[in-house]
């Protein structure tokens, strides 16, 4: 099964025939049955599925950090599978931006020094008008001095988007970003993110089981038992439901 | 979720491995005195029951002296051949042999130097004959005056052999001998317990060794049949009378064997010093490790307060934890410390001649010390994290674990009062306020002290750290590892203080020792108006000596302006037992030495007269014209009167004789000179000289003044080396504490870590991380031990000043490499954690929850 939107070309990140087996024997597990994706650049995609469907296990394949067992991914022009360590270092540091659900800064480091953190490891200089405009998107510039401890949860997100979207990678993969929000500082960071691929050109993957939260992206790819069961193109929340809704009965299984 | 549980098990483990280290390690030191000191007391006493087998009975003149074992060698005084008649006569004797055997008998070697022995005695006697215990390998008795015999161990060492013409030092200057025979000892053993013997006919024995003709230093008496040796010993002590002591043989060899277990009584204490040292900085470790623990389970501990169980019992599962690893690290430091006894005791029989080791047993102390050290340091620094423990609320079981930064106020006030405490206790001891309780007053003193700044490096840690950070500001790693290292003040400032202990105790002996070098070449050099000095290296309890001729001789080399030989012993001066020395020139009191005289006459000293120092003038209540009795090591006691009084100085004992009084001395040679040259005569040509006078004197040469300075201070350079190697131990276990405190810190951060990986940080950074975190940790502890130690040392040469120790060295040059090797340490104690860092699934650590 296949879902494919536009030309090979154009894909962030594409994922062909990608198989991920756990275990043998009879403690074998398959997470992901063959699956073939891409996601464009410039346009914010969502995966959903219910828990166990392999969702997180493609998002971690896509970003690199995990292998797959058959099949090949890529990001940009970069084949992933294969690469060792550093050549996956290299691709995390300079294609990939990562959010996840639990904000993940560094309690040390303040809000500035976080969100410049990829690009000083990195060794890159950010570039200032770029950077100016992350910060007031965030709206997080009479925050800049403070440390993790002293924001907000939502504070702390827009922080690690901040940190995401500084580097200009090719793809920032987001894990259930707003899962550990509140509805009004999710629908925040969920705007913020839907802006910055509007108006920057940014590509997202997002894993996320809240369907308000995919009603944000543009398309929603839906995993059910380790393959692509179905797909939607501009969704709202109610599409979003009722296929959820599908999904959970195994007999109504779209083909 | 299980895999995650284990893994923390696991971890856990490890670090109770580590910090279980740290007692094994103090516990080995502690059970490994034991084992070595009763190893080597045992052997010493099948070695003396050996060496005395034959003796039924031993008869001795009283020693007109006692010389404690650590003082030197007990001189046994002659007595009249008459007197082994008296023995022979005595009913029940079937044997008696007049016995000549004294210390001091060097032989020269075919090196041209005289053999040492490092401690046993040199021994010089009359040929008995053969026994069961003494029997001819080589060659036959010595029958004429220049025929001698030695034992197999000295032909050895010295590499002589039979036939062989060789010098032979004693009482009098070299003589020379021909070796007729070698002899070994019963058991195929080459010498007893490292000791070298020569043996003479008689007549020359008694020369050589006691100084007189026709005189004995015991009578070996063996009992005919059916007296037992106790009878014989009265009977015998009965004939002689009171100035003798009589013994079975087997009180001579308990006697023999408990002068040398004095020595090692002393030895043992030392060691244990070291052992407390690292039980100390294994006390931060454990402390460090159990607060860790506790903090990590607090959910669990909390669960369980909520489930109902009670702060006792929370305080019960810690300190039983802490029992289990107590127990467990007494085993294995028990072990460890038996096999260390062993290797300590065989290399020290190897290293006293091959002498033959008694089996090696555990003692009940090594049992006792072991156990009760590794669980009451255990569970005594387990004690503070488990009322930390009881203290948790029931209500985190049920909240995020954040454990907030405490506020360091009262630790910081704790400390400065602990600090207080110490630096009075320093205080009062140094000052000499604390009468006989003086040293354990400043061993306390310098405990608080630790135990105080210890708990002051929290506050001291933030400044300090950011401040050795500043050198990492650059590189973005660095910058993440500094931070890392300041984020948990109380965990970094103990894991610093535990390798703080080590580098301060280290740095503050160099400031006292090279303090007292400096101070005393300084005195030497402003003081001693002599451009050459005639000395020898001691290696043993006899100090070198020389023929006093040579000075006699040098006197007569052109251009020598005064030449000063002086001699030295322990003597019974008054009631009072002294260290006296003797001088032939008394002129060279204020000639050569600056002596200023502040009563009497200090220019001359005739037979029977004596000078004595301000100090002993002032604490005995004498005054010019006092007369006190002397004993002297040979001889009876004879009056002597003051006749001038020298203002104190470190550069003479308390008491000067002429040099007549050195006949009775227990070396009679002069041990040391100085050589005093007109202006303008040239020093190597008059150096040259004496060395070809001091040809048949090998244990000494002939040097200039500043080569005398340079070879008298060497050996407190060899005890700092000492001192150095054994406080290592402290610095290894510290280092163990940082190990530990790192490999903590990763997996606390996985997460972390693994964010850092996933948004593009490299395996090396992240160990460049974690090594710039051991880094800043390591050398803030040398910092903290070097600012310490210096502190330490500067209060004890201040309280020295008094001694004569005036200048304040501060060894500058050895402090940076202290630092330098901090950081060494840090970066090897980083390898681990590090690989561990660098190895962390990156997909797990995120993920994990």
């Amino acid at each position: 099964m296949t879902a494919t939107t536009g030309q090979p070309a154009q894909a962030a990140a594409r994922a062909s025939d990608v198989w991920k087996v756990y275990g043998s024997g009879e403690a074998q597990v398959i997470a992901l049955r063959g699956v073939s994706a891409e996601f464009e650049r410039g346009r914010f995609t969502a995966i959903m599925g219910p828990s166990g469907s392999g969702k997180s296990t493609l998002m971690h394949c896509l970003a690199g950090l995990d292998t797959v067992t058959r099949g090949t991914v890529h990001v940009g022009d970069t084949t992933v599978t294969g690469l060792g360590d550093a050549g996956l270092t290299k691709l995390r540091r300079d294609k990939v931006g990562f959010i996840f659900q639990q904000f993940n800064l560094l309690p040390t480091l303040t809000a500035k020094e976080n969100i410049l953190l990829p690009l000083s490891i990195a060794g890159r200089k950010p570039d200032p008008a770029w950077y100016d405009v992350v910060i007031d998107t965030v709206g997080l510039r009479d925050r800049l001095d403070h440390r993790p401890a002293q924001l907000s949860g939502g504070q702390q997100q827009r922080v690690a988007c901040a940190r995401a979207l500084v580097a200009r990678p090719e793809v920032i993969f987001a894990d259930e970003p707003t899962g550990n929000l509140d509805s009004r500082s999710g629908a925040e960071v969920l705007n913020f993110l839907r802006n910055s691929v509007r108006e920057h050109g940014q590509t997202i993957v997002m894993v996320t089981h809240d369907p308000t939260a995919a009603a944000y992206a543009d398309r929603v790819v839906f995993l059910a038992d380790g393959q692509i069961v179905s797909e939607l193109i501009e969704p709202t929340a109610d599409t979003v439901l009722d296929t959820m809704k599908k999904l959970d009965t195994p007999a109504e299984v779209a083909g | 979720m299980f895999r995650a549980t284990l893994k923390s098990l696991l971890a856990r483990k490890v670090r109770l491995v580590l910090s279980g280290l740290a007692v094994v390690l103090g516990v080995m030191f502690v059970s490994g005195a034991f084992v070595l000191t009763d190893t080597l007391g045992r052997s010493f006493d099948s070695l003396f029951a050996d060496a005395y087998a034959e003796v039924d009975v031993n008869v001795a003149a009283k020693p007109k002296l006692e010389i404690g074992e650590m003082e030197g060698e007990q001189l046994i005084g002659p007595f009249p051949a008459s007197t082994v008649e008296t023995v022979r006569a005595v009913n029940g004797v079937a044997e008696a042999t007049g016995v000549v055997s004294a210390d001091g008998a060097r032989l020269i070697g075919s090196n041209g130097k005289a053999v040492t022995s490092f401690g046993p005695p040199q021994l010089g006697g009359n040929w008995t004959g053969e026994s069961d215990l003494v029997r001819l390998q080589e060659g036959r008795a010595p029958q004429a005056d220049n025929e001698i015999v030695i034992n197999k161990g000295l032909a050895t060492a010295g590499k002589v052999a039979l036939g062989d013409q060789v010098g032979v030092l004693t009482l009098e200057p070299r003589k020379d001998f021909t070796i007729v025979g070698i002899f070994g000892y019963s058991g195929d053993r080459d010498s007893l317990g490292g000791a070298n013997e020569v043996m003479f006919t008689t007549p020359v024995a008694q020369q050589l060794m006691l100084g007189e003709p026709d005189v004995y230093n015991s009578v070996v008496v063996s009992a005919a049949d059916g007296v037992t040796d106790d009878q014989l010993r009265d009977a015998v002590a009965a004939a002689v009378g009171d100035n003798y002591v009589v013994k079975t043989g087997e009180q001579l060899s308990a006697d023999a064997a408990a002068g040398l277990k004095e020595g090692l009584a002393f030895f043992n204490r030392i060691l244990l010093g070291f052992a407390a040292v690292a039980l100390l900085v294994g006390t931060f470790l454990i402390l460090n490790t159990f607060s860790i623990i506790v903090a990590q389970r607090t959910r669990e501990l909390a669960l369980l307060r909520a489930v109902g169980a009670s702060g006792k019992q929370i305080i019960g599962s810690v300190v039983l934890e802490a029992i289990a690893i107590g127990l467990i690290a007494s085993v294995f430091g028990l072990a460890a410390g038996i096999g260390i006894g062993a290797l300590l005791a065989y290399l020290f029989s190897n290293l006293a001649g091959g002498m033959a080791l008694a089996g090696i047993a555990v003692p009940a102390s090594a049992v006792i010390g072991a156990f009760g050290v590794g669980l009451v340091i255990t569970v005594l620094a387990a004690l503070l994290p488990a009322l930390r423990a009881a203290r948790i609320p029931p209500i985190a079981a049920m909240q995020d674990v954040a454990t907030p930064d405490r506020p360091l106020t009262k630790i910081t006030i704790a400390g400065a009062v602990v600090t207080a405490i110490g630096a009075t206790l320093l205080f009062v001891g140094l000052g000499g306020y604390a009468g006989s309780r003086t040293l354990m007053t400043i061993l306390g003193g310098v405990l608080f002290a630790f135990i105080g700044v210890a708990l002051l490096t929290p506050l001291i840690s933030r400044p300090v750290v950011a401040l050795l950070g500043a050198v990492f500001a650059g590189w973005v790693p660095g910058k993440l590892g500094r931070l890392n290292s300041g984020r948990n003040p109380r965990r970094t400032a103990i894991t610093a203080a535990a390798l703080m202990v080590g580098i301060a105790l280290v740095t503050g002996i160099t400031v006292i020792l090279d303090s007292a070098k400096s101070s005393i070449s300084g005195l030497v050099q402003d003081t001693v108006q002599a451009e050459l000095v005639i000395a020898g290296a001691q290696n043993g309890p006899r100090p070198p000596s020389f023929d006093p001729a040579v000075l006699d001789q040098t006197k007569a080399i052109p251009g020598v302006r005064l030449v000063d030989g002086q001699y030295g012993d322990m003597a019974l001066v008054g009631d009072e037992r002294t260290w006296v020395g003797a001088v032939t020139e008394p002129a060279a009191m204020r000639q050569i030495y600056g002596a200023k005289a502040t009563a009497g006459d200090i220019d001359r000293l005739a037979p029977g007269q004596m000078l004595i120092s301000s100090d002993a003038a002032e604490a005995r209540g004498l005054s010019v014209g006092a007369t006190l009795p002397v004993q002297l090591a040979r001889g009876d006691a004879q009056t002597y009167t003051v006749t001038g009084i020298y203002e104190s100085s470190p550069i003479f004992g308390p008491v000067i004789l002429p040099a007549d009084a050195a006949r009775n001395f227990s070396v009679t040679q002069p041990i040391q000179a100085f050589i005093q040259l007109e202006p303008g005569t040239g020093v190597a040509d008059v150096q040259s000289r004496v060395e070809a006078l001091l040809v048949d004197s090998p244990e000494v040469s002939v040097a200039d003044r500043d080569a005398f300075i340079e070879e008298q201070t060497g050996q407190l350079d060899s005890l700092l080396t000492m001192i150095q190697i054994l406080l290592a131990l402290a610095i290894v276990i510290a280092v163990l504490g940082i190990i530990n405190t790192l490999a903590l810190s990763v997996l606390e951060r996985t997460r972390e870590l693994g964010l850092l990986r996933a948004i593009g940080l490299r395996r090396s950074q992240t160990m460049g991380m974690i090594t710039v975190e051991a880094v800043v940790i390591s050398v803030f502890g040398a910092l903290l031990g070097v600012a310490v130690g210096s502190g330490l040392g500067a209060a004890v040469v201040e309280a020295l000043r008094d001694e004569g120790i005036n200048k304040l060295v501060l060894p500058w040059g050895q402090m940076g490499v202290f630092l330098g090797l901090a950081a060494i340490i840090g970066v090897i104690a980083a390898v681990l954690p590090a690989i561990r860092a660098a190895r962390i699934n990156v997909l797990g650590a995120i993920a994990h929850d």
